[in-house]
């Protein structure tokens, strides 16, 4: 096998152990919730066996040493002989979070401290044998029986002595042959195996083949055989199925007893047999002799018998001297030709797709077929854009073939998005895991709840969305959930529920991480970011502005720093992340009664829908998701606040303008709207803040592709990423939550901004 | 005549395993995942030797054996059982199912390529 395609091997194999993993977490956490059907606790056992078996394979003995005392504790709970408790399931769902480590290891070949594994090993052992104890008959140790550990089952209808070979004389087979063959001068050949075989009807149902058992035995030397017809019945007594044949047979080798044994390893207890080594045979003399004496005319019997036992042999020739050359031809036609291999690669391809409906595609391939379908996209909006300007619009054929041109971009657009599509699960999956760790550090009892694993999110979201939201689970936990102790205390149950959620919601996915825990301090909060100069110490804040205030940078509401929490960052930089994923955040807290924090994102990074304005001169977009509505600016409803700042009157209340292009640096100043001709784009910043960016006017509303500013020129604060418009000019996309902190930041309001 | 092997295993990494060792050998070589899937490949199929695992979903290598064992046509083809170590209890249950033979996983590519040769007629 060539390196490269154990490489190729050894990666199936890791990405199988996370499949497995994942199986096997999910499994025991059903476990946990009393699952005791046997397919959930085999589908447990078979995922710790399949990490092992592959883990053998590759001789990655750690791997195999845990995964063993693993996997015996599963068959024990599987053959219930142990009862899975809370503390056994608790120790297993420990030891599935040191399988995956221990997987992660030998993935990038790290040495794994013994340490790590041994005492969780020791105390999963310890389970079995403190279950084993009363049933002594079960023998679970690590240690595995010794290969040749296939005792001999005494098979009621085996009652021959087969413990004493030497004693074979009396034998029932009776074969005539026995008597003349020991006992010769024949030096030369070094020596012979002297085999009696009577095959049993087992044998053959088993589908072992007393003509292929004779075909391997010939590989030892020159053999002779002489076939027993002594028991064969008359053609109309014969059972098609029965075993009447027996066989003599005489092999001149240098080879010993265990050589011939090996043969007849898998058939050992469905035959008489005998094997004997003879110093000196009788080859060429006696052999034939002998077969003479046993069939005076074997083929002619055997071809009376053609209709005989399935598998018995046949062909004359099988039973005869010499096998049979089909075998040889077998064996010589085994590398098969050039030519007809290419044909097999198809059949096996065609064997191979019957079986599973899922490809694997590496990524970057995909990767490449939406830069293309989003090329496709512009070209098409070029092609419809030029069509327009020149007479072929008129024409219906052009402008009809078009629509459907534009309709197809889309779906082609839809489907290659879809392939990159992925449900949450595995993410969630790893939540469970922090949940576990978490709740083990800080001595809380914490019981994680998902739904809506199954919805599917663009491959970079899921990645991209693992250190914000086990950041989030930690805080959840951490600070959200209160001690067992204080639960009781506030008439809760003891364990916390931690709940994490996902769902669609109008072309964005909605993911929500609850607790049901104090919710947030708010008089704790707001000390807190006015002691740090975060908020003016007599600034109103509406509750809602108070909760947000934790995502300003800096903040951290645990003054102890707990080892769980405290890594450093703060939920300013779990916000970040979200916005990097245009995607938003709001926390809604109660308290007493927990907080929840929901997070919006887009399904794709790869396209967006958005509008299409101008300002001063510039085209722009700004993306839908982020505007609630369009307003005119109406002089009626403008009122100034400052020298250079004025709100616009809202349902609700005021909004604060923002000068789109005096924040972007098209002009220098701020100038100050009223009377202006323009449109206010009102947007919702995350956390609910409200601002109306000020553009000259709106061209359009359609889906954009992305195209990054960031690899392909550089980062621009206020601006997000660029596209290319259907008439091929670039059009930059606003980052509208950057340009309205920006202007609120130069409007000194830190704390709408902390709000917003 | 170029033999055909069918592998039923739920493992990606061994069926893998399996086919580019048979493969390297001359074999042509037919995949299923699990038991239901392997009686599934036997319809249009009459492989020289079958090679199956125990621990399987769906159906698992006890009941894809005796359902083999059960079919006229496809009793005479030889079974071999994949099994982790040497555990006997497993071994005579394969047997009792009418499995021809076993292979101990982790098998070396000869020791494979050997006994499914040594079982194929």
């Amino acid at each position: 096998m060539s390196n490269d395609v154990l490489a190729q091997l050894r990666q199936t194999f890791f990405e199988e152990c996370d499949e497995q993993l994942a199986e096997l977490e999910t499994g025991l956490l059903q476990m946990q919730d009393g699952a005791t059907d046997s397919e959930t606790v085999n589908a447990v056992f078979r995922a710790v066996h399949s990490v092992k078996g592959g883990a053998g394979a590759f001789k990655l003995t750690t791997l195999v040493s845990f995964a063993h005392v693993f996997e015996t504790a599963l068959d024990e709970i599987r053959s219930d002989r142990l009862e899975a408790g809370p503390a056994l399931m608790k120790a297993m769902l420990r030891a599935s979070d040191v399988l995956a480590d221990l997987v992660s290891a030998a993935r990038n070949g790290d040495d794994v401290d013994e340490a790590l594994w041994r005492g969780l090993a020791d105390e999963i052992a310890g389970f079995c044998g403190k279950e084993k104890a009363p049933s002594p008959a079960a023998p679970v140790s690590a240690s595995d029986p010794a290969p040749a550990a296939f005792a001999p089952q005494p098979m009621a209808f085996a009652p021959q002595p087969m413990a004493a070979p030497p004693a074979f004389t009396p034998q029932p087979m009776a074969l005539p042959s026995l008597a003349p063959a020991p006992a010769a001068e024949d030096a030369k050949a070094g020596g012979a195996l002297r085999i009696l075989f009577r095959p049993r009807v087992e044998l053959y149902e088993k589908a072992n083949d007393a003509v292929v058992l004779l075909r391997e035995l010939e590989r030892l030397g020159a053999m002779t055989v002489t076939c027993d017809l002594s028991e064969a019945p008359l053609l109309d007594a014969l059972d098609p199925h029965g075993a009447y044949l027996g066989f003599d047979i005489h092999i001149v080798t240098d080879r010993d007893e265990q050589a011939a044994r090996e043969v007849f390893e898998f058939c050992e207890e469905d035959c008489d047999l005998v094997i004997r080594r003879e110093a000196a045979p009788a080859a060429e003399a006696a052999a034939p002799a002998a077969h003479a004496a046993a069939a005076p005319d074997p083929a002619a019997i055997l071809n009376a018998l053609r209709p005989a036992p399935k598998d018995a042999p046949a062909d004359p020739s099988a039973a005869a001297p010499a096998a049979d050359p089909p075998a040889a031809d077998k064996t010589a036609a085994k590398p098969a030709d050039p030519a007809r291999a290419a044909e097999e690669a198809a059949a096996q391809r065609a064997a191979a797709t019957a079986a599973p409906a899922t490809i694997r595609v590496d990524l970057d391939r995909v990767d490449r077929l939406i830069n293309l379908v989003g090329e496709l996209v512009i070209n098409q909006a070029m092609l419809a854009q030029a069509v327009q300007g020149a007479d072929g619009a008129r024409d219906p054929a052009v402008s009809g073939g078009l629509d459907e041109l534009d309709q197809l971009t889309r779906e082609i657009q839809e489907s290659v998005m879809a392939i990159r599509a992925q449900p949450l699960k595995p993410l969630f999956q790893r939540m469970s895991r922090i949940v576990r760790e978490v709740a083990d550090a800080t001595g809380k009892k914490v019981r994680l709840v998902t739904e809506g694993e199954w919805t599917e999110v663009d491959k970079t979201v899921v990645e991209r969305l693992a250190d914000p939201l086990t950041h989030m689970i930690r805080n959840a936990i951490d600070h959200g959930l209160e001690s067992p102790a204080d639960r009781l205390a506030a008439g809760k149950p003891e364990e916390g529920v931690v709940r994490l959620s996902a769902a669609h919601r109008s072309g964005r996915v909605v993911i929500q991480i609850s607790d049901d825990g104090a919710g947030v301090n708010r008089d704790k909060v707001r000390a807190i970011a006015i002691g740090k100069g975060l908020v003016a110490a007599d600034a109103q804040l509406t509750e809602s502005e108070i909760d947000n205030l934790i995502f300003l940078p800096g903040f951290s509401t645990t003054e102890k720093i707990s080892a769980i929490s405290g890594r450093g960052v703060g939920m300013d930089v779990v916000k970040r992340s979200i916005h990097a994923l245009s995607g938003r955040i709001f926390l809604k807290s109660k308290r007493g009664h927990g907080s929840e924090f929901t997070l919006s994102l887009p399904l794709t990074l790869a396209v967006l829908d958005g509008m299409v304005v101008t300002v001063d001169g510039q085209t722009l977009v700004a993306p839908l998701s982020a505007i609630v509505e369009t307003m005119s600016l109406d002089a009626g409803r403008l009122r100034a606040f400052g020298a250079s700042n004025a709100v616009i009157a809202d349902r609700d209340g005021f909004v604060p303008i923002i000068d789109t292009a005096a924040e972007l640096g098209f002009r220098p100043h701020r100038r100050v709207v009223g009377g202006d001709k323009g449109v206010a784009l009102l947007v919702e910043s995350e956390g609910g803040g409200r601002s109306a960016l000020v553009v000259d006017a709106i061209q359009d509303q359609r889906q954009v592709v992305i195209k990054s500013l960031e690899t392909n020129y550089g980062r621009v604060p206020g601006v997000a990423a660029a596209t290319i418009l259907g008439d091929g000019r670039v059009a930059l996309i606003l980052d509208v939550d950057a340009l309205v902190a920006r202007a609120r930041g130069a409007a000194s309001e830190p704390l709408l901004a902390a709000a917003g | 005549m170029t033999q055909t092997v069918l592998t039923v295993d739920d493992s990606r990494t061994m069926r893998d395993m399996l086919r580019v060792t048979l493969e390297d050998s001359g074999y042509r070589v037919i995949q299923a995942a699990d038991g239901l899937l392997g009686l599934e490949a036997l319809k249009g199929e009459k492989p020289d030797v079958i090679v199956t695992d125990i621990n399987m979903p769906n159906m698992d290598g006890f009941g894809f054996i005796e359902a083999v064992r059960r079919d006229s046509r496809l009793a005479g083809v030889p079974i071999l059982v994949l099994t982790t170590e040497s555990d006997a209890a497993l071994k005579n249950r394969a047997r009792a199912a009418g499995a021809t033979g076993w292979i101990t996983k982790p098998f070396e590519q000869t020791r494979l390529v050997d006994v499914v040769r040594r079982v194929a007629a």
